[in-house]
């Protein structure tokens, strides 16, 4: 049922791998063409302004350049310098006369022949702006707004900022808060977080003789990149090829951001007609790609009879300036705002709101982290005015089997694991002792460290649920030899989707693994599948591989049956081999191939997985939000330094249940990247400007966690298979991400006694928090007023 | 007269006029060796990690004149391309420390550096000796699982 593979079990399967580690694999900027120019973006220090007019010709005249491009070779060209695949408002180019909305927009591109002379040049582009009243604070820009960035935007019958407004109205909403013993009423935020994948954007184009522009780029959706290629050069879907190469690290992260990069060297390309190389600094990846939203979350929370009883919510997601996948990552918050727990009256608002910060988007979690650090809080709070263990109250709380959630949905699809998930962690790293041992603000004798302990719990809809429409597609082309080709619709972002779906389909067809090649995936081959986002790629790749190869193994029956001298229905395949009736005779892969050039047909097949039925009201935000849901559970065990707020991280602990593990190795090393992305968000990283003007642009500033500073981590699985799923498999890249913040702030609290509303919780924020609470115990000495501390 | 490096094992000359280059560039853009990446070009990432007369050395912090003289390995030469991988490499793929796969060549040459000054590291110097390279994939555990297999493989060899 569950296993801890820490140094037990290697082998794993990765068909990557040793190109890997060799460093042949080659990524976007490891590429070469002949000829080929280097493009490099040109900023403007505006961070919103109106941009009154560009002059490019002092760049033309530096040596080298061979064009300076603007939006108006845009234009010419018949394409669409502003596009995108909600609100079509991210300009991939900011012409003359239009706005600048942001400090990450671009105003021009230079490709010169080499990057030096395109990097001087870009220095030479000059233009006039007329700046803009700005505003940063997503509240301000939602309730109180002092500018707005799209004049004519008309939302809910009014002018404002507003990108999108999500609902919940379940049982008697906000009212039945009056009938709750207790409520519990705080405001949480949360950061604008970075994907710091290591590899930054970089894209090689190349416009062929047959007129398509063949795309090489750096990018997590080879489908949303080729719509964003085409929109810039106006131009028919199937004149733009993407071929997928390896990927240095996405996170959700690079998809529209690294589209774009992409859109921007085919621009080059189609405008020099030379291939053309656009590799990010990066500075400039830092300055420019979206982050995880930043959120403000008001909650009144009440608790009647032990339980969350009634909720009122409103959420406001800072969008900055451009959409993005907002709309869809506020799904998910709405969707998910009471957590695991099935409160059964809520009341619940979620805004997306524009600002002149840089743009928000994708980032592995989509909305859950923000929500689960305040709903995380909130359960070990409730716990506490309760006199209860944190655990004891998640057991009275969280869903079970046939739960009915904030939306209105039935859990009875599949197994409802949680409160497995949370016994095989509180068992493996013997949590509950441990929280009798917590300072709770008073350190042991003769020491500086205040001890702790914290953990989440969270339930996930998998996949894209109603905010999409959820479908996959594979195909296996068995050659006449017996070598067998898979491509899947799903993007190999370095997570090893591409190695599950070849274990998914050699059990499927009871064939070697060696005997399939993973062909290079391309855009012109595959029909489109959706983006590897939501953790969808397994469920949903894995899902239409395991179709596709029912589908051939049908079709090589009915070939082969005669041969095999049974009919179609007791053909079966293992071994390595396909067999007769009760196994009398079989033949080989290639005797199979051969049999079929001979039969003058194909051992070639097409799959389709359609997601399971969901459904949303706009209006009541009731429905069947996804078609199946995942289980974690995230515990950690820390020390805060009562004299200088550092924290040190002694051990960290996850269980998730994932229907069914393809490749446990890689699975684990799934939960252990989240656990630490985790870690990283609730503590330290954090994306800071100065007026709309990026600060942390490198890895200097904007700090990860390195090795040294980790502890030994422990990661479980839990497997009860999924009827909604063909392979039995769900999704772990995003369950694993979600929890360590509000565990970690919930351990800071056992430590410290002290609850923080903010993340990152900060060694500074730590150490005010402490300050504040001295200065209050002096004063209260010395009978002056009591003062709050800081809201942080 | 011009100066010398052995890449990989083998001499290279350089000619005066690249002496000035950045290392990282040189190497992935003059000698097409592209297995040291570049992640952050302010030495902080680890990424562009080789082998200086068996140190490990950020190249992107550095001018090309830093190798004369002396001997570079790259994750390149790390092992023949059609020999069989490096212990250290195969530990690697055997124990899930490769998914994106960029920051892994960075991690490989530390690892080897590691092993060769401290052939039996504990794991807190594993972690220790990778403090230079970021990974942004892994959390580093099978990382460090990979690099201990890899060094218990060579003690039960000599």
């Amino acid at each position: 049922m569950s296993c801890d593979e820490k140094r037990s079990n290697p082998h794993a399967f990765r068909n990557d791998a040793a190109a890997k580690v060799t460093g042949r694999a080659k990524y976007a900027d490891d590429l070469k063409a002949h000829g080929m120019v280097h493009v490099v973006p040109v900023y403007s220090d505006e961070v919103h302004a109106e941009l009154v007019s560009l002059d490019v010709s002092g760049a033309e005249k530096m040596p080298g350049v061979v064009k300076v491009i603007t939006a108006d070779d845009v234009r010419r060209i018949g394409g669409q310098p502003t596009w995108s695949y909600l609100i079509p408002d991210y300009r991939m180019i900011v012409g003359a006369g239009d706005h600048i909305r942001c400090n990450s927009d671009v105003i021009a591109l230079v490709a010169a022949e080499t990057r030096a002379q395109a990097l001087e040049a870009a220095k030479r582009v000059t233009s006039v702006t007329k700046p803009l009243p700005v505003v940063l604070d997503a509240e301000e820009a939602l309730k109180n707004p002092p500018v707005f960035l799209y004049e004519d935007r008309v939302f809910e019958g009014k002018k404002n900022n507003v990108v999108n407004h999500y609902k919940v109205r379940h049982g008697r909403g906000k009212e039945a808060l009056s009938e709750c013993d207790f409520i519990l009423e705080h405001t949480f935020r949360t950061q604008h977080h970075e994907h710091a994948y290591i590899e930054p954007e970089s894209a090689l184009c190349t416009l062929r003789p047959d007129g398509v522009m063949e795309v090489m780029g750096s990018m997590q959706h080879p489908f949303s990149t080729r719509r964003f290629v085409a929109a810039i050069l106006g131009c028919p879907l199937a004149d733009v090829e993407v071929r997928s190469i390896p990927m240095g690290g996405g996170f959700g992260g690079k998809d529209d951001t690294a589209a774009i990069v992409c859109a921007r060297a085919a621009l080059a390309a189609r405008l020099t007609h030379r291939p053309a190389k656009l590799t990010y600094a990066r500075e400039w990846s830092m300055r420019e790609s979206y982050k995880r939203h930043p959120y403000i979350l008001h909650y009144k929370m009440g608790v009647k009879d032990g339980r969350f009883y009634a909720a009122e919510v409103e959420i406001i997601a800072d969008a900055g300036a451009y959409c993005s996948a907002t709309p869809w990552v506020t799904f998910r918050s709405t969707a998910q705002c009471c957590g695991p727990y099935p409160v059964p009256h809520v009341h619940c608002d979620v805004y997306g709101v524009y600002t002149n910060n840089v743009f928000t988007g994708a980032f592995r979690g989509f909305g859950s982290p923000q929500v689960n650090f305040a709903i995380e809080e909130l359960a070990d709070m409730a716990a506490e005015k309760l006199g209860i263990s944190p655990v004891e109250f998640r057991r009275r709380n969280m869903v079970r089997q046939g739960s009915i959630t904030v939306t209105g949905q039935a859990l009875s699809s599949h197994e409802v694991t949680l409160e497995k998930a949370m016994d095989a962690v509180l068992a493996a790293a013997n949590i509950e002792e441990k929280m009798k041992k917590c300072s709770h603000g008073v350190p042991a004798e003769g020491s500086d460290e205040l001890y702790g302990v914290g953990l989440a719990i969270s339930s996930r809809g998998m996949s894209l649920g109603g905010e999409g429409a959820d479908f996959n597609s594979a195909i296996i082309n068995v050659n006449f030899d017996g070598s067998i080709l898979l491509e899947v619709a799903v993007h190999e972002n370095g997570q090893g989707a591409e190695s599950a779906f070849m274990l998914i389909a050699a059990k499927e067809l009871g064939c070697d693994v060696k005997r399939i090649r993973y062909r290079m995936a391309s855009t012109s081959n595959i029909p489109d599948g959706g983006t590897t986002v939501a953790s969808r790629g397994t469920l949903m790749g894995g899902g239409a591989t395991v179709i596709a190869a029912r589908n051939l193994k049908e079709k090589m029956a009915s070939v082969l049956c005669k041969k095999l001298c049974c009919a179609p229905g007791e053909v079966t395949f293992h071994d390595d081999r396909i067999w007769g009736k009760d196994g009398a005779v079989s033949m080989s892969w290639q005797e199979a191939g051969d049999a079929f050039y001979w039969s003058k047909d194909y051992p070639y097949a097409f799959g389709v997985f359609q997601g399971g039925h969901v459904s949303w009201d706009e209006e009541t935000g009731q429905g069947d939000a996804y078609f199946t849901w995942v289980y974690g559970c995230q515990a950690v065990e820390l020390t805060v330094n009562r004299k200088t707020g550092k924290v040190k991280v002694l051990g960290m602990t996850a269980a998730h249940e994932i229907g069914r593990a393809i490749n446990p190795p890689m699975l684990l090393g799934q939960i252990y990247g989240g656990m630490v992305q985790g870690l990283g968000y609730g503590l330290q990283e954090e994306m800071k400007n100065e007026g709309g003007r990026m600060k942390t642009l490198n890895f200097n500033s904007y700090r990860l966690f390195r090795a040294a500073d980790l502890p030994e981590m422990q990661a479980f699985f839990l497997e009860s298979g999924d009827p909604n799923s063909p392979s039995g498999a769900k999704g772990i890249g995003e369950p694993a991400l979600e929890l360590m913040a509000p565990a970690v702030a919930n351990a800071i609290a056992s430590a410290t006694g002290e609850r923080f509303f903010q993340i990152p919780v900060t060694p500074e924020r730590i150490l005010a928090r402490f300050k504040a609470r001295a200065a209050e115990a002096e004063a209260k000495e010395h009978g002056v007023g009591k003062s709050e501390p800081e809201g942080t | 007269m011009s100066a010398v490096t052995n890449i990989n094992g083998r001499e290279v000359a350089i000619p005066d006029e690249e002496l000035e280059m950045n290392l990282l560039e040189w190497l992935r853009e003059v000698r097409d060796l592209t297995g040291a990446k570049n992640g952050c070009g302010i030495g902080v990432c680890g990424a562009c990690t080789v082998l200086v007369d068996g140190k490990a050395v950020r190249t992107c912090r550095q001018k090309v004149a830093f190798i004369a003289g002396k001997s570079v390995v790259t994750i390149e030469g790390v092992s023949p391309p059609e020999g069989p991988l490096h212990p250290l490499q195969q530990a690697f793929i055997d124990y899930g420390a490769i998914q994106c796969g960029f920051c892994t060549p960075g991690m490989v040459m530390a690892g080897l550096a590691l092993l060769a000054r401290t052939p039996h590291p504990t794991r807190p110097e594993i972690r220790k000796a990778l403090a230079a390279n970021l990974c942004r994939c892994t959390g580093y555990q099978q990382i460090v699982d990979a690099i201990e297999a890899a060094a218990g493989e060579q003690k039960s060899d000599t």
